[in-house]
């Protein structure tokens, strides 16, 4: 359970031992007063979370990389058009209102950042992880991304380009890698458990099918 | 503004650090101010552009030295306070001394799905013609507004060229500040490493960068 060690039958905040550091008190007394005031609702709170948590995630993602290396038709809609594109599959809403899909490419690679927050499309690939919204990887991945795919351990010939997509309107990007050698005739289903949150965001590639075994 | 959210370029981070294993949250603090920011961002009473606004007005010093969803705590408190909804002693106490102010809505758990479903949409009915194409050659304008822009510095003065036409979509400039949407046209802007970095920089990289026709000047073929 989320609040296993919360009490939502303490409306007032009253003191809740001594254990509690002081963001953690700071947040409590925070939720207590929301909710008093009838601003937020408590189950709405817990349901934000769990969908976070449990439903939006990379494995939406996955299904749509899957499609577009099955079905010719589907790749040549989302890279022309994402978002009704991913809408097939049932994905979309908050924080991918507006998809854009980069496609790599023999010789061409992309990768996507948010130098100014976290932009990220949060109905393919859930929320960010921590070092895609952390200085490092912000200040570093429109400068260096060579050398920021290298930490990946991801070591692209000089002859690839890199294409870096800095997202600083409510476009969303995310990148359709290219399908992996040695997977003709699997299924979508299989195609998809190849598929890493990174490959989608450009900071590395697909499992092959060596890898996944 | 030239705050320390925008953090194209800079050096002396360090390495990028992955986690292994990453898990959605860190704390349990972590998923109540997660959840917080977004049920009080759907009672309307603040937008997503006054929420950036308020997490980069933090003190660089601040900002840098704080977690993610530490800013995000201080910028909700800072929001809560500014816009009359609670006050920092009540939200010290945890205690409510005043009469709640009414807001537009409330998230309930039983719309959340639906209505995150169908998100919230930044385009808007264009007020004009686009003023580029793609194809058009574009210089990014030296602005340095003490306000929120998305213009990031390391692209300021800097020549590009039109990518993509996204359409007309909500201005943060003017929506974080409640001066209204002010829709203009969105651009894809494409800037070679070398024009941006410097004769040092890979000639086999480039930068995309979404642009709001208002940090654009047209550039004579």
């Amino acid at each position: 359970m989320a609040h296993e060690h919360r009490d939502h039958d303490h409306p007032h905040g009253h003191p809740h031992g001594s254990d509690l550091t002081p963001v953690e008190a700071r947040v409590r007394a925070l939720e207590s007063l929301l909710v008093e005031k009838g601003y937020v609702e408590p189950a709405a709170l817990d349901a934000l979370v769990e969908m976070y948590e449990t439903k939006v995630g990379p494995h939406n993602g996955a299904r749509v990389v899957a499609r577009a290396w099955t079905d010719p038709a589907f790749r040549a809609r989302l890279l022309s058009d994402a978002t009704p594109a991913i809408a097939e599959l049932d994905i979309g809403g908050r924080g991918g209102e507006h998809m854009v899909v980069v496609a790599n490419a023999p010789g061409e690679h992309n990768l996507v950042v948010c130098t100014l927050c976290s932009c990220y499309p949060w109905p393919v690939l859930g929320l960010p992880p921590v070092w895609y919204k952390a200085p490092p990887y912000r200040a570093r991945a429109v400068i260096d991304p060579r050398g920021v795919l290298a930490e990946f351990g991801l070591h692209l010939p000089e002859s690839t380009r890199i294409t870096v997509w800095d997202s600083t309107a409510e476009t969303r990007y995310m990148v359709l890698p290219e399908r992996p050698a040695g997977t003709e005739g699997w299924d979508e289903a299989r195609l998809a458990s190849l598929v890493t949150r990174d490959a989608m965001i450009g900071t590395g590639l697909p499992k092959s099918p060596e890898q996944a075994a | 503004m030239n705050g320390a959210q925008d953090l194209g370029g800079m050096h002396g981070f360090g390495p990028v650090r992955p986690e292994p294993d990453e898990p959605v949250f860190h704390a349990e603090w972590e998923r109540r101010v997660f959840a917080l920011a977004m049920a009080m961002g759907f009672t309307g009473t603040w937008n997503l552009d006054g929420s950036r606004s308020a997490r980069e007005s933090l003190p660089p010093a601040e900002y840098l030295a704080s977690s993610y969803y530490a800013i995000w705590l201080r910028a909700l408190e800072t929001q809560i306070a500014a816009h009359g909804l609670a006050s920092p002693e009540e939200m010290a106490r945890g205690i409510s001394d005043a009469p709640a102010r009414p807001v537009g809505r409330v998230l309930t758990a039983g719309i959340l799905e639906p209505r995150f479903r169908a998100g919230f949409p930044s385009d808007r009915p264009s007020q004009g013609p686009a003023r580029f194409a793609a194809g058009d050659a574009v210089r990014a304008r030296n602005l340095h507004p003490v306000g929120h822009t998305r213009l990031p510095r390391y692209v300021r003065g800097h020549l590009g060229r039109v990518e993509r036409v996204h359409g007309a979509f909500v201005l943060p400039d003017t929506n974080a500040t409640g001066a209204g949407e002010n829709p203009a046209w969105l651009y894809t802007v494409a800037f070679a490493a070398a024009e941006l970095w410097g004769p040092d920089a890979d000639p086999n990289q480039r930068v995309m960068v979404e642009m709001f026709e208002p940090y654009l000047d047209a550039v004579a073929a």
